[in-house]
């Protein structure tokens, strides 16, 4: 029974995927139609592709092809019609059957060492979200005291605190009320810790460690979406970005072949400013300098104050003006709408810049306590104009900017601030990026060391033992059947050390069996009949097998608790050989035995 | 086949040689240190290849005068095959990209096989949680052996593995070979196997303990070697066999994998022979240690 449950969820392995093409409209929210379809069809037949199907799968249309080289000309014939308004992507589709895909069956899945494609570790940095924080802060209560008439003598943030110190007892108690009212969140807990200094009429206000940990949770969230977002303008075929560890976000693209050209998508961990360009009366106070991303622009001055930040964009695109220059269309939400009206209205004919937010590392050579010289790596944070264009009107929720180069710097600013800001930056920690060469040449060692593997014990078993080495290596080879039929079942992931687990699991798997027949020699030789023997060989050396592979489990679950990604695999697929081997090795050769010896009178038995 | 070997006959010399492998190994270890790989030290790990032969002068070279200065150019696998190491300890996630670019526009033949890039936090958590998790598993595993067995034995079994687990470590230190995240796995692994054969092993000397009175211990737990010999080789051949396949045919990428567990097993397979008996006999294990029946065998006979 559990067999065959394992031969019918490892079936679909045998059915080799076929190189497809994944279509799917740029605009998330709008999914595949029976236009597109047809349009997709028309493309396809106008090339005279070797095209097999073209139908519709959840929110994409799905062509499969026969071949990789048509499924390549396939995919430059649509990108050339439909451009921007799809995204298409080179996909291999499975070719299980429907009758297996109703009981949930499906090939597994291969880990990046096998498929190809890239993995990246990205950490969010939180100080620089809860700096942000505290700067938007320290102003919302300079902007209070003001409003309440509380007379602050100075207001400063020092680090992680923010510092106001107060003209009067009076003022002091009247900013302890408010303090303490916006202290109250609803859940109870405590938003801010502050220390205060009746007699000096300070206070110091820091968050609390529940606060910290909402506003890490809401930057890594914030971040986590808009990566998927910006991995779906890459369209890739079942990518993975998720949520590591307290601060960090694994990316995996899958079967991605031009690297670098993903890379610098994910790589931009941009935020973005809109900010009015300074007046030349404006403070020195009051306005900062940047440098233009082009450098032969130099820099310009702009204004302190950010209107709106890149989370408040909903959507851009490219397209052309009236007279056929590039520009890039922007909407944001109510609340950057309403902020963008309040301020330029006034201000028409000035202009307004948009600042690139960008972090980069640093390092740089001191000495240390010690006076060796040791490198220090500091991140920094860049901020480049990308954009300085003059207000035409009074902007609400959606507005253009013009002159912002060729049509391509145009589609790439939109694609920028499409993909939304993150909340906090972020910087790679690691990387780790597969040729499909390379995962095609893993693919076939793996199975080659498998085969060879399996061979060489099936012949050794069968030399050693002759039938019950017969016996022997049938479970083997059931379990090696039910191995992909669970890791199947389960979604598990298959890599290359996973492949190395199930070739050690071929090694240690029959070491049940050879305690079993070894314990039946030995019944033999006390001059036991040989069923006796049978039965105690099997039941006696029971207790020893179990003890043995437990310990094993033990090691290869702390395996699994402290791996990643390739080498949880090959815990997985240790776990899962330990569990099946110990079944067939026990229950199957028993079966087999039986079918041989049992209700037999046998006079020799040969072991 | 029938074993009578005075195993215990050999104690001495056998204690003699753990010892002067476990003091080499500690002493490599001491002096030499590992030969982290790119998962453990952090850095740029980029493997390229070409379509004929690689000039491995010319990329040095070319990485030269690039500007990089600390880096390993070798050949991998193949002759036409390369693989550059960048020992780059401020975390610059693009040289992987930069270096490929310069050797692409160098010979445009050049194909990418990997980039990996490991930041240097990465690493050092990644070198606590192997250390962390390698003391969890060694901590469990005595804990269930005490639990199954008799703390004597846990002892045994867990002194059998950390003098696997130093050998290996020693030699892959002693021979600079690259000790990465599959070499660790690989060692975890050898934890399970060893301890495959140390508890069929510490399992016969029970049940003869139990069963015989009489005896003098060595005769005890010489015999229980004996019995269980034949198995202990057999498994360890058809695990050599698939571990040699793997060796051989499985590729550049788990090599060092392949390497530790064959080392694993056969230092494993001595252990479970030599390490544990000795232990025993060295805490002079007696059959009152076992004399208490223990209740779980029962539940396990009414098994078809």
């Amino acid at each position: 029974m559990v067999l065959s449950i394992g031969v019918i969820y490892s079936l679909p392995n045998l059915y080799p995927a076929k190189p497809a093409i994944q279509i799917a409209y740029t605009d998330s929210g709008k999914s595949a139609d029976q236009t597109l379809l047809n349009q997709v069809k028309d493309i396809l037949e106008d090339q005279s592709t070797g095209v097999e199907s073209v139908g519709l799968k959840d929110n994409n249309i799905i062509a499969k092809f026969n071949s990789f080289d048509d499924q390549l000309a396939g995919k430059a014939a649509l990108q050339k019609i439909l451009l921007d308004e799809a995204i298409v992507a080179l996909n291999l589709e499975p070719t299980t059957p429907q009758w297996l895909r109703n009981i949930g069956g499906g090939p597994l899945k291969l880990g990046l060492d096998l498929s190809g494609g890239v993995h990246f570790l990205l950490e969010v940095d939180i100080d620089s979200a809860l700096d942000n924080r505290l700067e938007s802060l320290l102003n919302e209560y300079r902007k209070k005291f003001r409003d309440d008439r509380i007379n602050v003598a100075s207001s400063v943030k020092d680090n992680k605190d923010l510092v106001f110190s107060f003209a009067s007892d009076e003022d002091y108690n009247k900013s302890l009320r408010v303090f303490n009212e916006d202290n109250l969140t609803p859940l109870g807990t405590p938003l801010y810790d502050l220390t205060t200094n009746s007699v000096r009429n300070l206070v110091e206000l820091t968050y609390s460690q529940s606060a910290i940990k909402e506003i890490r949770d809401y930057a890594v969230g914030q971040n986590l979406m808009t990566l998927r977002n910006r991995v779906n303008e890459l369209g890739v075929s079942e990518p993975i970005v998720q949520r590591q560890g307290s601060s960090r976000i694994v990316v995996q693209l899958p079967g991605v072949q031009d690297t670098t050209a993903a890379k610098k998508i994910i790589g931009k961990t941009a935020n973005l400013e809109f900010r009015l360009e300074a007046a030349s009366t404006t403070s020195r106070l009051r306005k900062e300098e940047f440098d233009w991303q082009d450098e032969r622009m130099g820099s310009a001055f702009l204004e302190k104050n950010i209107i709106v930040s890149g989370e408040r964009v909903t959507n851009a695109s490219s397209g052309f003006d009236e007279s056929g220059f590039a520009q890039v269309n922007i909407t944001l939400d109510m609340q950057g709408g309403r902020a963008m009206q309040k301020a330029t209205n006034g201000n028409i004919g000035r202009r307004l810049g948009v600042l690139f937010v960008e972090q980069k590392n640093k390092s740089v050579l001191t000495k240390d306590a010690d006076g060796n010289e040791v490198i220090e790596q500091t991140s920094y944070i860049e901020k480049e104009i990308i954009s300085l264009a003059t207000v035409q009107a009074v902007l609400g929720t959606a507005f253009r900017i013009t002159g912002v180069g060729s049509p391509q710097e145009a589609s790439e600013l939109a694609l920028l601030l499409r993909a939304g800001a993150l909340a906090a930056p972020m910087k790679f920690v690691e990387e780790r990026t597969v040729g499909p060469s390379l995962g095609k040449e893993n693919i076939e060692l793996g199975i080659r060391s498998i085969i060879i593997g399996l061979l060489s014990v099936i012949g050794f078993m069968l030399f050693y033992y002759r039938w019950f080495g017969f016996a022997a290596n049938i479970a083997l080879f059931a379990n090696v059947v039910l191995i992909t039929g669970f890791m199947s079942l389960l979604g598990a992931t298959l890599t290359l050390p996973g492949i190395a687990g199930i070739v050690l699991t071929i090694g240690m798997a029959v070491d049940a069996n050879v305690l079993i027949f070894s314990r039946i020699r030995e019944e033999l030789k006390e001059g036991k009949d040989p069923q006796t023997a049978i039965q105690e060989g099997f039941s006696r050396a029971f207790v020893t097998i179990v003890d043995a592979n437990v310990t094993t489990l033990i090691a290869s679950i702390v395996l699994y608790a402290i791996g990643t990604g390739p080498i949880k695999g090959f815990a997985i697929t240790l776990s899962i050989g330990i569990l099946t081997s110990m079944f067939t090795a026990i229950l199957g050769t028993r079966a087999i035995v039986n079918l041989m010896y049992g209700n037999k009178n046998i006079k020799e038995l040969r072991v | 086949m029938n074993f009578n070997i005075p195993f215990m006959n050999y104690r001495r010399f056998a204690t003699i040689a753990s010892i002067s492998l476990l003091v080499l190994s500690v002493g490599s270890l001491g002096f030499k240190g590992l030969n982290l790989g790119l998962d453990f030290s952090g850095g740029t790990l980029i493997e390229v290849s070409y379509e004929e032969a690689a000039d491995l002068i010319e990329i040095r070279d070319l990485m030269t005068s690039n500007g990089f200065d600390d880096f390993q150019v070798v050949n991998f696998g193949s002759n036409s095959d390369v693989l550059i190491k960048v020992a780059d300890e401020d975390g610059n996630s693009q040289l992987g990209d930069v270096i490929y670019k310069f050797l692409q526009d160098a010979d445009p033949s050049t194909e990418l096989k990997r980039i990996e890039f490991v930041g240097p936090q990465i690493g050092s958590e990644l070198r606590d949680q192997g250390g962390l998790g390698m003391l969890v598993a060694l901590g469990m595993i005595l804990l269930y052996v005490a639990f199954r067995f008799q703390y004597k034995f846990a002892l045994g079994a867990v002194a059998a593995l950390a003098h696997d687990v130093v050998i290996i470590f020693g030699l892959f230190s002693l021979f600079s070979w690259d000790f990465d995240l599959t070499v660790l796995a690989a060692l975890l692994a050898v934890i399970g196997y060893s301890l495959n054969d140390t508890i069929v092993v510490s399992d016969r000397i029970r049940e003869n303990f139990r069963g015989e009175r009489g005896f003098e211990p060595h005769e005890i737990v010489n015999r229980s070697i004996n019995q269980t010999l034949s198995r202990t080789l057999i498994t360890s051949l058809t695990t050599l066999l698939v571990l040699l396949a793997l060796f051989f045919f499985g590729g550049d990428m788990i090599k060092g994998f392949s390497q530790a567990l064959i080392i694993g097993v056969l230092i494993g397979t001595y252990s479970s022979i030599y390490v544990v008996a000795n232990m025993l006999l060295g805490m002079s294990l007696t059959q009152d240690d076992l004399a208490i029946p223990e209740p779980e065998g029962a539940e396990f006979d009414d098994m078809p």
